[in-house]
């Protein structure tokens, strides 16, 4: 096998480099055998099919419904930009933007964790690595709503950890979940706890990337430990960083499955603490107001992708690639 | 994958050479114990990080051992007093649990054999085929990579509908065994495959079907199996799909089942504990003995994306 290092994807240094779809260029080198449409067909067809049935025709499909008004008996009627409009003045939804968006941010608060992490992990000689990765990697492997059901158990007003240890303290713990004023926080501690593993494993990949001699150089120049990793960890992973950050914002926006199982429907807090893709869910599929629902989805996949190219953007200004 | 599935690399980096610098023996020990202290920083920084993330489940493991009464004891007492499996047996009364434990290993199971299997197809196509439209097509792929699955479930719910499969194993596996991004995933793959070997094999006489069995699939193991995992990980975990599209409990997998649990014992926590320990504990274990390949498919995932 030819040592393409430029191309090998199996060369993990180049991990959490991201590059836009744009670079991945077909290859033009072999000229055009007779036989590879039928071999196209058979291979490229069958994926072509599926995707089309379940993912290229809902796609249109929510676009266009986004346009029209739900009847009560699941007919639906042309209204134009009426779900649109209607968008602007929902109360409701501000809200729930206004929740995603702290989950979004608290949510990031655990990359430089992760960071942290890693290094502390990546550090040559360091003991018990594999251990560590285990425990740390544990809540990206569980599901949310197991996840969910756990937390509500330790955030429990009487009986859980959390309010048993602040008790010890002389503290009285509030009604974590079920309170307005907490339950956001308690949600999002949650969505932070749980994305901080898979940060862990991506960052490591990442410091793998930098080569010691850039610390043992840094180290004979006399800089501390701090300093080389302002210095020399910040700036070489800043692309991993960049990553870390956009998958971060991505999954924070789709919030769901926290809230659906660790808020729950009946609970007095959900307009505290739903999101947009929640209140999607309520619309489309408990109220039955599919025009409406989907017009929420639609402006919520263009939000992500407006924040994403956003992140595209300003990243010129904090990334450095080799 | 089972030769090297239990070798775990005991450190990820490897280890950098000493720098050769001649020290007095009063430095060189201070030097040591300096070391020694910041090593010791770092491990109570990762310990403290530990607890923080696996805690919980320790916790949830005693708990779902423990009766109400002493789950709900103040003080509260650690450790359960016996080893009892009530717990178990009460949530699998509650609600069809082993049905729904079935209905996860086999939805997760066609899912992500489907997606291996219609992803390398499409992708081998796409990074090394040519025909009309190639480009085009491609596109049109790439676009939906950037359109969540949320926006799609109501129509795809209608499918289910027209089909008559809601409530059927089937509705929880069918759109997921396709996916955009494991085809982009493979694609970048096989686009960086030396193209000698193929070239060879021509040479010898195999066809494109030949080559893609025998030569290329072999040389995409590494990402099969990173695709394959992750397609376990985020097929085993959804709860929105199923969520609507099956509501009969014995149709239902283990996430959309745990919320149900939940209804059906809202402030039993020692038998939510235990449903909740029988729906993580099958991932959980894929993952430790897998554990390098997880995590090197998490890294070249994030390579590639």
């Amino acid at each position: 096998m030819a040592p393409n290092t430029m191309t090998d994807p199996t060369r993990r240094t180049r991990a959490g480099r991201v590059r836009p779809p744009a670079a991945a260029s077909l290859p033009t080198r072999r000229p055009m055998r007779r036989s590879d449409a039928g071999w196209a067909l058979l291979l490229v067809g069958p994926a072509t099919v599926g995707l089309s049935l379940f993912y290229l025709w809902p796609a249109l499909e929510t676009f266009y419904e986004s346009f029209t008004t739900s009847g009560p008996f699941g007919g639906h009627t042309w209204s134009g930009l009426h779900n649109y409009a209607t968008l602007l003045h929902d109360t409701e939804l501000r809200g729930a933007l206004l929740n995603t968006v702290w989950y979004t941010l608290f949510g990031l608060l655990g990359v430089p964790v992760s960071l942290v992490l890693a290094t502390l992990l990546a550090k040559p000689g360091r003991r018990f690595v594999a251990g560590y990765r285990v425990l740390m990697f544990l809540p990206a492997v569980t599901m949310p709503a197991a996840i969910a059901i756990v937390w509500k158990w330790l955030y429990h007003h009487d009986y859980g950890l959390i309010n048993l240890g602040l008790g010890k303290l002389g503290v009285q713990g509030p009604y974590w979940v079920s309170d307005p004023h907490t339950a956001l926080i308690a949600v999002a501690i949650v969505g932070m706890w749980a994305g901080i593993g898979y940060g862990v494993i991506i960052m490591m990949a990442g410091l793998e990337g930098i080569p010691p001699h850039y610390y043992e150089a840094a180290k004979m120049d006399g800089a501390g430990p701090l300093r080389r990793f302002f210095s020399i960890t910040i700036p070489l992973m800043s692309p991993t960083i960049f990553f870390m950050t956009v998958l971060s914002v991505i999954a924070s926006l789709q919030t769901f499955d926290l809230i659906y199982v660790l808020i729950g429907s009946s609970n007095p807090s959900l307009p505290q603490t739903r999101t947009v893709l929640y209140l999607f869910y309520e619309h489309a599929f408990t109220q039955n107001d599919r025009g409406y629902g989907s017009a929420i989805a639609f402006s919520l996949v263009v939000l992500v992708i407006a924040v994403t190219a956003v992140q595209f953007k300003l990243q010129k200004r904090w990334v450095h690639y080799e | 994958m089972s030769e090297t599935a239990l070798d775990v690399p005991a450190r990820a980096v490897p280890r950098a050479p000493r720098p050769v610098v001649t020290r007095s023996a009063g430095e060189q020990a201070r030097r040591v114990a300096k070391s020694i202290a910041a090593s010791g920083g770092a491990h109570i920084v990762l310990i403290l990080a530990s607890v923080w993330l696996a805690g919980p489940f320790v916790w949830q493991v005693l708990t779902s051992f423990k009766s109400l009464s002493e789950a709900t004891s103040v003080p509260l007492t650690w450790l359960p007093q016996h080893l009892r499996l009530d717990n178990y047996k009460a949530a699998a009364i509650g609600v069809p649990l082993w049905s729904m434990l079935a209905n996860s290993v086999i939805s997760t199971i066609v899912r992500t054999s489907g997606q291996v299997v219609f992803c390398a197809m499409a992708a081998y196509g796409f990074a090394r085929l040519r025909f009309r439209g190639r480009n085009a097509l491609f596109a049109v792929y790439l676009s939906l990579l950037m359109v969540p699955a949320q926006l799609l479930i109501a129509p795809q719910y209608d499918i289910i509908l027209k089909l008559h499969l809601l409530n059927t194993v089937a509705a929880l596996f069918l759109p997921g065994m396709f996916g955009v991004f494991g085809t982009f995933l493979l694609r970048q793959f096989f686009a960086g495959l030396p193209t000698e070997l193929e070239e060879a094999a021509r040479l010898d006489g195999a066809n494109t079907g030949r080559i893609f069995w025998t030569v290329m699939l072999p040389l995409a193991r590494p990402g099969l199996v990173a695709l394959a995992l992750l397609t376990i990980i985020s097929s085993w975990n959804e709860l929105l799909w199923p969520l609507v599209v099956n509501t009969d409990p014995a149709k239902m997998p283990l996430s959309v089942g745990l919320a149900y649990l939940q209804g059906v014992y809202p402030t039993n926590y020692p038998i939510l504990m235990a449903g909740s320990l029988v729906a993580i504990l099958p991932l959980i274990i894929v993952f430790v003995v897998l554990q390098r390949r997880v995590l090197e498919g998490i890294a070249l995932s994030g390579s590639k994306a």
